[in-house]
């Protein structure tokens, strides 16, 4: 059948009052900046042992998730599964909405936000940080393209070029996303060739995880129907997205086991860490990894919706957990000046940093997931991202082979 | 009428007369300030009108057996000279630090200053997205506090430690030194005094606590004292896994 895609209309009391909620948390996060400004970063956690804290956290999983979320999109353009198609349009909105949720926490942290046009004006070309200023735009701007192929019926013939050069973009995208650790070669938690293609593939796990919630969301607010076989689809790709990052998250770690220089690291984050370790078992394998791979396992799982929904947040809890222990826990524990010595100084060398997170620094953070949200909502109020109907007889065999998009 | 006329004839010239000042004034108010700057530029020490040059390679060589453990004569001189709190929060800024280390195997106990290394191939320079974060012809590696958007990167990149973070706003400054909240900083090598021709700060405190473990001098200059050292006797750099070729050596570690 024909898929129109309509935005949504009648919307009730909880789509306006989740609205509210993330306008409301968007304006607390901009007066945490504007307090963080005047004071400095003397009002945060963060120290010159640890500096970069819960914003990063927030900023990395949601800039992470953006390339997922793409992956429904390219599922459907550049891997032919046309039970995805529908689903592209939105996939493609959430996409951007991440990457400037994510990059809006990165920016406001920098200690002197209001020289963000420096970054434009002078380029240093070996930092991967530059790199990712064309690869961030170029990623919007490939997923704009893409979006007009899919919404303009004329440019519809172009959809699976602007769908491939989208995806290869992505993985360029979270590519540098990972080299921002794996490139730090003095630190004993980074200097990894492997973050890059770990961070692909938590990518894909967090981007589904979120692409979940928000169909479901969507489809509830609207009023559209969703079908069994779709959810159930989507749950089977999630298993295999959480297993390949988990697959990464092993590797990175048997071969840290087995260098002999990094095994006061691995003791500390997998032994006595503390909160990482208790966030890395806890969080990232057990909540984030373990629970929803067993919850997902079920035949009938398309029919759970309840218990897919559950998985997504578990998975996007895990991936919170997992940035905070590769973030704050890699730099939590110390550069090794001297190896083979025990070391001490008055600027807390050879001791576990300390790292409490703060108010402002939870309202920032959060304020991201807000600005993503409302960007995700007034999209899909405003225009037409989301077909009017996703229930099981609208993918019949008989009917996908003529299934096509209109614009609202 | 007549009495009019006389007095605006009177009038005319010395409105001229006042225009010609007011226009004199201006002139000097706004040339003055030129003229200053060419007397300053003309005062200025020859690296500031010819740049530093590629010629040389300011080092430091610290010997770990003259530096005493508990002195802190350099990290005073340090915090005095470029005007920093030395306070020991985790959001101070400290740009030179003493460091004991005990070797676990035997038990042997050292002490020594630890700051910027100055590295040829600087990681801080390396990740900087804006180039805020450069390397001097003469091999001192500093930030361009106008260019630099506090993003942390170089913090995270530098495998000494070396750099600091400005956490809160700063007060009573010395105009040798400028630093800025929100923005990073670090050992500049004393550059202020370098290009005067003088000697870091730490060299000279520790000099005068009649330790003289810190050696000053031109890498690349083969009649130099700290060359000469260099190339006699046995040296190292700190993590010298990493190939960066550190500006800063020690010797008795």
């Amino acid at each position: 059948m024909k898929f129109v895609l309509r935005p949504l209309k009648d919307t009730g009391f909880g789509f306006n009052a989740l609205l509210a909620g993330f306008g409301f948390m968007l304006l607390l996060g901009l007066g945490a900046v504007g307090y963080m400004e005047h004071h400095g970063h003397i009002v945060t956690g963060m120290s010159n042992q640890v500096v970069w804290g819960l914003p990063h956290v927030f900023a990395v999983f949601l800039v992470v998730a953006a390339s997922g979320a793409l992956n429904v999109a390219s599922m459907a353009s550049v891997f032919g599964k046309t039970e995805f198609k529908p689903l592209a349009p939105l996939s493609g909105v959430l996409a951007m909405a991440l990457l400037v949720g994510g990059l809006m926490v990165l920016m406001l942290d920098l200690g002197r936000p209001d020289r963000l046009i420096v970054t434009l004006t002078h380029m240093n070309f070996k930092s991967i940080f530059a790199m990712n200023i064309f690869l961030y735009s170029g990623f919007v701007g490939f997923v704009v393209a893409y979006l007009w192929t899919m919404l303009e019926r004329r440019m519809n013939h172009f959809t699976p070029l602007a769908g491939f050069f989208a995806f290869v973009w992505r993985m360029a995208l979270t590519t540098g996303t990972g080299s921002i650790f794996g490139f730090l070669v003095a630190r004993q938690a980074y200097d990894s060739a492997l973050l890059a293609p770990l961070f692909i593939a938590i990518s894909l796990s967090y981007g589904l995880a979120v692409f979940i919630w928000v169909l479901i969301l969507a489809c509830h607010a609207g009023d559209r129907p969703l079908g069994d076989a779709l959810v159930a689809r989507l749950a089977r790709l999630q298993v295999i997205f959480i297993a390949a990052g988990f697959y990464f998250v092993l590797v990175y770690h048997l071969t840290n086991l087995y260098f002999t220089k990094h095994h006061d690291f691995e003791r500390f984050i997998l032994l006595e860490g503390g909160i990482y370790t208790t966030l890395f078992w806890l969080g990232q394998m057990v909540l984030g990894c373990v629970v929803p791979l067993v919850m997902l396992l079920h035949p009938q799982i398309g029919a759970l919706r309840g218990r897919v929904a559950a998985s997504a947040g578990l998975v996007m809890l895990g991936g919170l957990a997992q940035m905070y222990v590769t973030i704050i826990g890699g730099q939590a524990f110390g550069l090794v000046l001297f190896p083979g010595y025990q070391v001490s100084s008055s600027f807390f060398d050879g001791v576990t940093a300390n790292y409490a997170s703060s108010l402002p620094e939870w309202l920032l953070g959060l304020s991201g997931v807000a600005a993503t949200g409302l960007m995700v909502m007034l999209a899909l109020k405003v225009i037409g991202f989301l077909p009017e109907r996703l229930d099981d007889a609208a993918f019949a065999p008989h009917s996908a082979a003529h299934s096509a998009h209109s614009a609202a | 009428m007549s009495h009019d006329q006389n007095t605006r004839s009177a009038l005319v010239p010395s409105r001229r007369g006042f225009l010609g000042v007011a226009a004199a004034g201006l002139a000097g108010v706004m040339l003055a300030p030129g003229v200053r700057l060419i007397e300053i530029a003309q005062a200025a020490p020859l690296t500031a009108a010819t740049g530093a040059s590629r010629q040389v390679r300011w080092g430091m060589l610290i010997d770990s057996s003259k530096c005493a453990s508990g002195c802190t004569a350099c990290v005073t001189a340090c915090n005095t000279e470029n005007g920093l709190s030395g306070g020991k929060l985790p959001t101070d800024s400290q740009w030179i630090r003493k460091i004991e280390i005990k070797e676990i195997r035997t038990g042997k106990t050292q002490s020594l200053p630890m700051m910027c290394q100055h590295c040829a191939e600087p990681p801080c320079v390396d990740v900087c997205p804006t180039g805020a974060s450069f390397k001097r012809a003469d091999g001192i590696v500093l930030v361009d506090k106008h260019i630099c958007i506090g993003c942390r990167y170089c913090v995270m990149a530098c495998p000494y430690k070396a750099r600091s973070f400005v956490h809160e706003p700063l007060h009573d400054q010395k105009a040798d030194v400028p630093r800025g909240m929100g923005t990073v900083e670090g050992c500049t090598l004393c550059v202020h005094k370098v290009d005067r021709g003088e000697m870091p700060a730490c060299v000279t405190a520790c000099a005068e606590a009649e330790h003289g473990a810190i050696l000053f001098g031109d890498l690349n200059n083969p009649e130099s004292d700290i060359a000469k050292r260099v190339a006699s006797y046995p040296s190292r750099q700190i993590r010298e896994d990493l190939n960066l070729n550190t500006g800063v050596r020690y010797s008795g570690i």
